[in-house]
């Protein structure tokens, strides 16, 4: 049982590493990004194809991973995203599943569609077990390394939301963006490295996630519901809130599918339909707070 | 007395209107061969014509219209493999099990912004596709549900091989539909949707109880949504997972986008110029066509649909808005 808890635990974090860019995208810029499970897999794919092509070390891959991404980000930010920001969101959604449909379709023209197996290094490799019986466990080494990764960079994010300058001139631009740039902010480049860090962030976790998760040309497709799931329930003016919602969602979808397997996913997606049904603004929005 | 002029002039019927209607009921004889694709065209209009009625003219975003498509389709498909072979039966059950259906989910769009909106009704597509993979017992899972027999239409026109009693059958549905819908649409209820539609808050001040007319437009659509499942899976034999799949209901706010929301011939424009290309491009690269199909749809957004469809759109939204300027 504290085995399923610790991998719930576990793909949880995972999900909000490759979440929180989103959130950020949607909570800052208003902007719904479906695009954002393929930022997630350039990421996964870079490193997956740096290891088998040309063997480079696995701790490597990740910031390679994640700068790729980033500027994949921050040139598609200024080139096609930013005239968009003032559009319906329904445009929004159109030209971003625009673009994940482009992305599927180009990474199997030039990948293939199989499966891209990932061989890790040894040392993750192991699984440690503590206790006996019920109480039994059981963490593997990948997992706790995923836990530590992604404990790592959500404190970073909070400390630089909550205590750097950037951080004030990112939450400035949020609460009103006419103003903040009143103030001698620019806006524009403040969007610009959000965007690129919230990419960098996707491709990030889809390295990370390459092995527990899976690498196939349809990954945007598939867990894009899930990212949209976290930012729904989480809500967009905080991270703490979609961190939350991560863990739950991630907790909930593990303990689902090892308990009650016949089931699948469905419970992850009647636990959202419910959530949103009860409070349509997310979980963990404070009361007034811009939704 | 001058406003019921306006809301009756907008339904009014122009004689080049039924030209086309009759046209389209003589294509599946005279284009013998692509009375396939013509099925396909009618029968992917009414479910865009469905969606039309609570995106075009609710203002409800949704991204999971499949849903109910799907829904429609499987009742069809067991309701004559079980029940009763016969095509219009089947297609009255899976609409009235459909409706229901968007009954209960309408309680979900009613609250919340569009990003919910868009969550709460892509999950209900999922959920469904769920079931009807784990449910193989009765829906032959991942394998599709097969064995559909139907019975001839009206006990005398029986489905052939080349489909043009087919086609022939989904586009005078189609044409009740449409006749229907835009009864709906053009009546006081539809006018009151459009308020909705254009700003909320303004419409609950004058006394229009949204939540309800929201539950009552989304019920509705989802019957014509059923429907148009229901012809699929009785028009082809056959009903798969694919009815409910993601890319479906996107694709058909693609192809309404494509065809302009709110004015109904959107949806079997849009459907028309979508299955057009897409039996031209995936001939041409049936592997990849997902990618021109992206393309496509970043260039229209980026370009701005309204420049782009400007030559259709002209027609239908400029004559009226016209005529309600003049009176």
């Amino acid at each position: 049982m504290l085995t399923i808890l610790f991998d719930g635990i576990a793909y949880g974090m995972l999900l909000f590493i490759l979440a929180v860019g989103i959130a950020v995208t949607m909570g800052l810029m208003n902007f719904v990004n479906l695009a954002h499970g393929a930022f997630a897999m350039v990421g996964g794919y870079v490193t997956v194809l740096l290891m088998q092509r040309l063997d480079v070390p696995f701790l490597l891959c990740l910031p390679i991973a994640f700068v790729t991404s980033a500027l994949l980000g921050a040139v598609l930010e200024r080139t096609l995203y930013r005239p968009l920001y003032k559009r319906p969101h329904l445009d929004q959604v159109m030209f971003s599943i625009g673009l994940t449909f482009m992305a599927v379709a180009a990474v199997d023209y030039f990948v293939g569609s199989t499966q891209q197996i990932m061989q890790l290094p040894e040392w993750l490799k192991g699984r440690t077990e503590i206790g006996e019986g019920a109480w039994m466990l059981g963490m593997g080494h990948y997992r706790l390394f995923i836990i530590a990764v992604c404990a790592a960079l959500t404190i970073a994010l909070q400390h630089i939301l909550t205590k750097t300058r950037f951080g004030s001139r990112l939450r400035a631009s949020v609460d009103d963006q006419r103003v903040a740039a009143g103030l001698g902010i620019n806006v524009n480049v403040v969007f610009l490295a959000t965007f690129a860090v919230g990419s960098g962030l996707a491709g990030l976790g889809g390295a990370l996630g390459a092995d527990v998760l899976g690498m196939d040309p349809t990954f945007p497709l598939k867990f894009m519901i899930y990212f949209l799931i976290v930012v729904a329930v989480g809500g967009t003016s905080s991270i703490t809130g979609p961190l939350l919602a991560a863990l739950l969602l991630g907790i909930a979808d593990v303990a689902g599918k090892y308990y009650i397997p016949k089931l699948g996913a469905f419970i992850v997606y009647s636990l959202m339909i419910i959530i949103l049904v009860w409070r349509p603004q997310g979980l963990f929005v404070r009361k007034g707070g811009k939704a | 007395m001058n406003n019921t002029n306006i809301l009756m002039r907008a339904g009014r019927w122009r004689w080049w209107e039924l030209l086309l209607w009759a046209v389209a009921l003589a294509l599946p004889w005279v284009m013998n061969t692509h009375a396939l694709i013509i099925n396909e065209i009618a029968i992917v209009a009414l479910f865009a014509l469905s969606l039309d009625i609570i995106l075009g003219y609710t203002g409800i975003v949704s991204l999971g219209h499949a849903a109910f498509f799907g829904m429609g389709a499987y009742t069809a498909a067991l309701f004559s493999k079980h029940i009763n072979p016969d095509p219009l039966f089947g297609l009255a059950v899976a609409m009235a099990v459909s409706t229901v259906l968007g009954a209960i989910c309408s309680v979900t769009v009613q609250r919340g912004t569009d990003l919910t909106r868009l969550m709460v009704t892509m999950g209900v597509g999922l959920i469904l596709m769920e079931l009807a993979n784990k449910l193989d017992w009765l829906t032959g899972g991942a394998d599709g549900l097969q064995g559909v027999m139907m019975g001839p239409l009206l006990g005398r026109f029986e489905f052939d091989l080349y489909g043009s009693t087919a086609a022939t059958y989904s586009i005078v549905v189609l044409f009740i539909m449409f006749v229907l819908a835009r009864r709906f649409v053009n009546s006081p209820f539809g006018s009151t949707l459009k308020a909705i539609h254009d700003n909320r808050l303004r419409a609950m001040a004058i006394g229009i109880p949204v939540a309800s007319r929201i539950a009552v437009a989304y019920t509705v659509a989802a019957g014509a949504a059923g429907m148009a499942g229901a012809l699929l899976a009785q028009t082809t034999g056959f009903a798969s997972l694919d009815v409910f799949e993601f890319h479906r209901s996107a694709d058909l706010v693609l192809l309404l986008v494509i065809g302009g929301v709110g004015w109904l011939y959107g949806g079997v424009i849009g459907a028309i110029v979508f299955k057009v290309l897409q039996d031209a491009i995936s001939s041409i690269t049936p592997q990849y066509w997902t990618f021109w199909i992206g393309l496509f749809l970043v260039v229209l957004m980026l370009v701005g649909r309204e420049r782009v469809v400007r030559p259709w759109t002209w027609f239908g939204t400029s004559s009226s808005k016209k005529k309600e300027g003049a009176a």
